[in-house]
Order: structure tokens, then sequence, then C-alpha cells
């Protein structure tokens, strides 16, 4: 098992903030706007440096889709920002109407997603957005790892030219991809290389997914963990050839186990390449308060979720 | 435009609406009569556009429909103005046509740069448009259109409630009063009260027009395009009758989403002189 070590841990939220004002710079089209959660999407950098392109919208997301989607017209590079209970479900049919089947240039950053977003609770706890978003055709659909691999995501998708859903997180969490990669939209990211078991991850199961190797290795069990990033396009092949060498795979998300990355996986090994999966997902329940971690572990998205997720699929190869 | 020419092809146009309805026996025929006017005052009179048609409208005035079911007067005015060939517009609502039941942009058809037809989306759009214009220091105007029953949609009060905290005043916004929606009056649906005052008390420009005078609605717009740049986003309340044009289908919303059957496509015809070609 690589080893991955860290000596910082930040929220990927920051990494947002961080890649917008770097995305900013690069580019004078790109512009931002928020309904009245500046501080929690760390948009703060952004709008000290470039007021002008800035846009207040208050409490009303719907809104802000429709004025995003106008923008575009012209050349703006518009990013939303809000939590992505609000980014979505709420917003559903002004980003369908007026974004994805309209084809516009809309980057739709939403904080806050899943079950670490923790005390506020259900209400604000979205284990159903991925699944949203994936549907609409045309949109492409990130959820990153860390505070580094977000902003080097938030940089990358100021460069693509469509619609983009970029799922991001409140809890503070270990920093251990590269300071200065680069992001691939579609490509997947090799994190240990293995023989016995594939795991894919994706978000805040990136780590646990690390830690549960590394469980797995003290076991005799060499697993293979990739990162999928990008839900949507799914780097079909990475997996593809993950599997064929495994034979088996664990699938791990901060989502509902209906619609998340497990299901495109599932669909993908019908139709390419059968083999037994496990998912670790929130198993078709909302959230509820506690902290972050607590929630975590009760919900099954942890590193012990993952190996015994991984002992079992590995009895099914048969 | 002299206002007979613009009256000469507002008649061609409602045949145009008629006849594609009736090709595909669906669509909305009453609000697309209604409004056939003021589109035809707005592109061949009032707008700057070039139908070679760019999407990023550097330069050009851009409008909206937000209420996207009124498609074949839009698509009318947007052929007769150039952007396609009329004989396109036979292909309304049929398969592998670009001219869908509801404006797209999915299949490239010249003039449409937003879908509509889910209601109340257009306000923001033409928001975010305006706000484009203004960092591009692009004196243009941005246009939309909307039914009274569309402002039953609560998206339309967050834009108005957004566009006159933020100065949008190159921005025209135009309400179809003609008080019919497809179940029946606005009046018994959901009153909307006193629309005006609702309007100012958000802080528009708010003005009035005919929308079945020629002669009213170029008035208004050109009186609403000297108001632009004034702080305040504009709000033309435009009376029409649903239907106009055609007797037997005026001031009903029973022609809301009714297509005429052979006999009462004739007798429509009939009253709508053919001015510049059928398609």
């Amino acid at each position: 098992m690589k080893k991955y070590t860290y000596t910082d841990q930040k929220d990927t939220r920051s990494g947002f903030g961080v890649g917008l004002l770097e995305a900013g710079r690069e580019n004078p089209n790109v512009v931002a706007l928020c309904a009245d959660l500046i501080g929690s999407l760390k948009m703060d950098a952004f709008i000290k440096e470039f007021p002008e392109r800035f846009t207040q919208v208050g409490i009303a997301e719907a809104n802000m889709m429709g004025i995003a989607a106008g923008m575009t017209i012209g050349g703006a590079i518009p990013f939303t920002g809000t939590f992505a209970n609000f980014s979505t479900g709420r917003v559903y049919d002004q980003i369908r109407q007026s974004i994805a089947y309209s084809e516009k240039n809309v980057k739709i950053c939403a904080s806050h997603a899943g079950l670490t977003l923790g005390e506020d609770g259900a209400t604000h706890q979205i284990l159903e957005d991925i699944g949203m978003m994936k549907m609409l055709p045309g949109m492409v659909v990130i959820n990153p790892c860390d505070f580094n691999q977000t902003k080097a995501a938030t940089i990358a998708i100021a460069k693509y030219k469509g619609p983009v859903y970029l799922r991001f997180g409140r809890p503070v969490i270990p920093v251990f991809t590269a300071p200065d990669q680069v992001f691939e939209i579609g490509k997947a990211w090799m994190v240990n290389e293995g023989k016995d078991v594939t795991i894919v991850a994706t978000g805040h199961l990136v780590w646990e997914a690390i830690l549960a190797g590394e469980i797995l290795e003290t076991m005799g069990i060499d697993a293979e963990i990739i990162n999928i990033h990008t839900i949507k396009p799914l780097d079909e092949a990475a997996i593809l050839k993950s599997v064929a060498k495994t034979g088996c795979i664990v699938s791990a998300e901060e989502h509902n186990r209906f619609g998340g990355l497990g299901d495109s996986i599932a669909q993908l090994l019908i139709t390419k390449h059968l083999a037994p999966q496990e998912y670790i997902a929130v198993d078709d329940s909302f959230g509820e308060s506690g902290k972050p971690s607590d929630l975590m572990k009760k919900y099954g998205l942890d590193a012990e979720s993952i190996v015994k997720a991984v002992q079992k699929v590995i009895a099914r190869k048969g | 435009m002299e206002i007979n020419e613009l009256t000469k092809i507002a008649s061609q146009v409602r045949r145009d609406i008629v006849r594609m309805v009736h090709g595909c026996q669906s669509g909305h025929p009453g609000g697309s009569l209604g409004c056939a006017d003021f589109l035809v005052a707005l592109y061949f009179n009032q707008m700057k556009h070039d139908p070679a048609f760019n999407m990023d409208a550097a330069g050009e005035d851009i409008f909206f429909l937000s209420n996207g079911h009124i498609s074949p007067v839009f698509y009318s005015v947007l052929a007769r103005s150039g952007y396609f060939d009329i004989v396109e517009l036979a292909t309304f609502r049929k398969i592998n046509s670009r001219v869908q039941g509801h404006p797209a942009t999915h299949e490239h058809l010249p003039g449409i740069r937003i879908a509509s037809g889910s209601l109340g989306q257009g306000l923001s759009v033409a928001i975010g448009a305006a706000i484009t214009k203004k960092r591009h220091k692009d004196p243009s105007i941005i246009y939309t259109l909307h039914g009274d029953g569309e402002l039953q949609e609560g998206q339309i009060w967050e834009a108005a409630m957004f566009a006159p905290h933020h100065k949008i005043d190159n921005l025209i916004m135009t309400i179809d009063v003609n008080g019919q929606q497809i179940d029946g009056p606005v009046e018994k649906i959901m009153s909307l009260g006193n629309l005006r005052a609702k309007f100012e008390a958000f802080g528009w420009e708010v003005m009035h027009s005919e929308g079945n005078d020629m002669t009213s609605i170029t008035t208004a717009l050109q009186q609403a395009k000297l108001n632009t740049g004034k702080g305040k986003p504009i709000c033309n309340l435009m009376q029409t009758q649903m239907g106009f044009g055609v007797d037997f289908m005026m001031g009903s919303h029973k022609w809301h989403g009714v297509a005429p059957n052979d006999e009462q496509l004739i007798a429509a015809l009939a009253q709508l002189p053919e001015t510049l070609g059928d398609y």
C-alpha cells in the first residue's frame, strides 16, 4: 500500500474559494453569484479582488440560476454559490430548462453536501444531488476529495465550456493530494494499485478508502483504490481495466445508494463486464443532526465499513 | 417603418400562427395572436438586431420570450425578420424539426437564446444578460415578454425584487395583460391585484400600452427606451385581447391551447389578409 500522509487538514469549500480566486485571475470572464452564503462558500477573497464581478442575489436561488444562465449570453462564465441542497433540489427546473437544456456555461458550485454538513440536520444534508444532476443531459458532475483537488477542479471547470455541477463540503479533512496537480475532467486518479479488490471512492470517502486500504493490507488483502472525482462523464476505461484485474468492486460515496456513483458503476458493470459490487452509501434514508465523524460512522461511511464491504465482495467472487 | 406597414406584417404573422397551429393540431394560438402586434413592433421597428444571429449579441438588443408557449408568434416574427426560412414554419411541433413546441436552443434555431416554456424563468435570464451588457459597457437593451398568468410563479417576484435593487435599467419587461389563463380568467383563477401598484412598490418604472394598437405599442416602446439608463427597470403593462384578429378566438381562455379544425382555419384566414405571402 502506497503511503499517504498529510501535514494539513482543511475543508474542501476552502479549496473552492482559493480556486475561484485563481480562476478569476486567469480569466476576466469568470464571475460569481451567491445567495446570501458568501462566508459559507468561502467567496470572500474573490469578492475582495473582483467586487464588480460579483453579484449578491439574496435568498433567491431560482433567480440566481436564471441570472447565471442569462449572464453567459455575452460570454460571462458564472459560478453560482450556495449549499448543495439549494443548488439542486430547490432549483432543479431552473437548472434543467435555463442551464442544461439551454446548454449554458454555468458552474453550479455546491457546498455543505451530504451528511458531513453535520449539526444542521437532514433539511440541509442533501444525499440525492449527484443523482439529480447526473440525470441532466450534458451536465458534468464532479465531487473532489480534498482541498487541493477541489481547488484544481475549480480552476479546471472555468476552462471547460458547458454546465458543471461541482460538489464539495464543510468538514475539515486531511489534505493528501498534490498541491499543484492539474485536474483533468473525467479522468480517474489511481490512488493505489492492487490486485484483490477495486475500491472506487469519491469526495470525502477517498481518505476513508485509503485508511481502509491500510487496514486491508494488514489482513493480507491488496486493494486497488481509484478516485473517481468526475462522476459524469465516468472514466469507464479505468474502472473496467481495474475490475478485469481484481474481479470485484466496492463503490464509496457520501450519497444515497440510489442514483449516485455506485449506480453509475453498476450500470457499467452490467453492460460491459459482470462483477460483484458492494455499495458504501447511505441506505435510502435522510440524515440527522450530529458531528460529521459520528454521522459517517453511524451511516456506514467510514474505513471500517469499507473493510467489511471488501471482505463481503471478495467472498462473492467465487 | 410606417404603422400601416407594421400592421400588414402583423396580419401575415397571424396567418402564420393559425396555420402553424392547425398544421400540427397543437399549440397555443390565443396568446400568440394577442402578442403579434407587440412582436412585430419589436423586431421590425424597435430593436437593434441582426438576423445573421450570434448567441452573444454584442452591440445588439436582445428579446427573451418568457411565456414560451406562445412560440408560434415568436417563430413567425423571427422567420419574417430573416432569421430562418419561412418554409421551416411548416415543421412546427413535428418530429426532426428545429421549430420545437416551446422555444429551444438545443436544435440551434437562429434567434433563440434560451429555452422557455416552464414559466417564470425569463425575467431572471434577462437580468443576467442585462448585467453582462452593463459589464461590457454595451448600451443595448434587453426586452422580455411575460403572460399575466405567468406572474403567479414565485421566481418572477424574486427577479422583480432583484432588478430595482441592482438598478438594472437596461431592461424593458412587457407583461401581456390579457386576463386569461388556461383554466379561465386570471381574476378567477388567481387574481394579481393591482399590478401597477405592485411593480411600483418593488421599485419599477411602470407604464401602460394598448397591445393591439400598433401606434400605442410603438409609442410605448419608444418611451420605454427613453426611460432606460435612469436607474430603474421598466415594466410595460400591455393590455391585449387573447386571440386578437380572429373574432371567434377573441377574449376567451378557450383558445389558449386549442388548435382550429379545417373549417375554423378557413374562417380565421378569411379575417386575416395575406400581405407577405404564406409559407
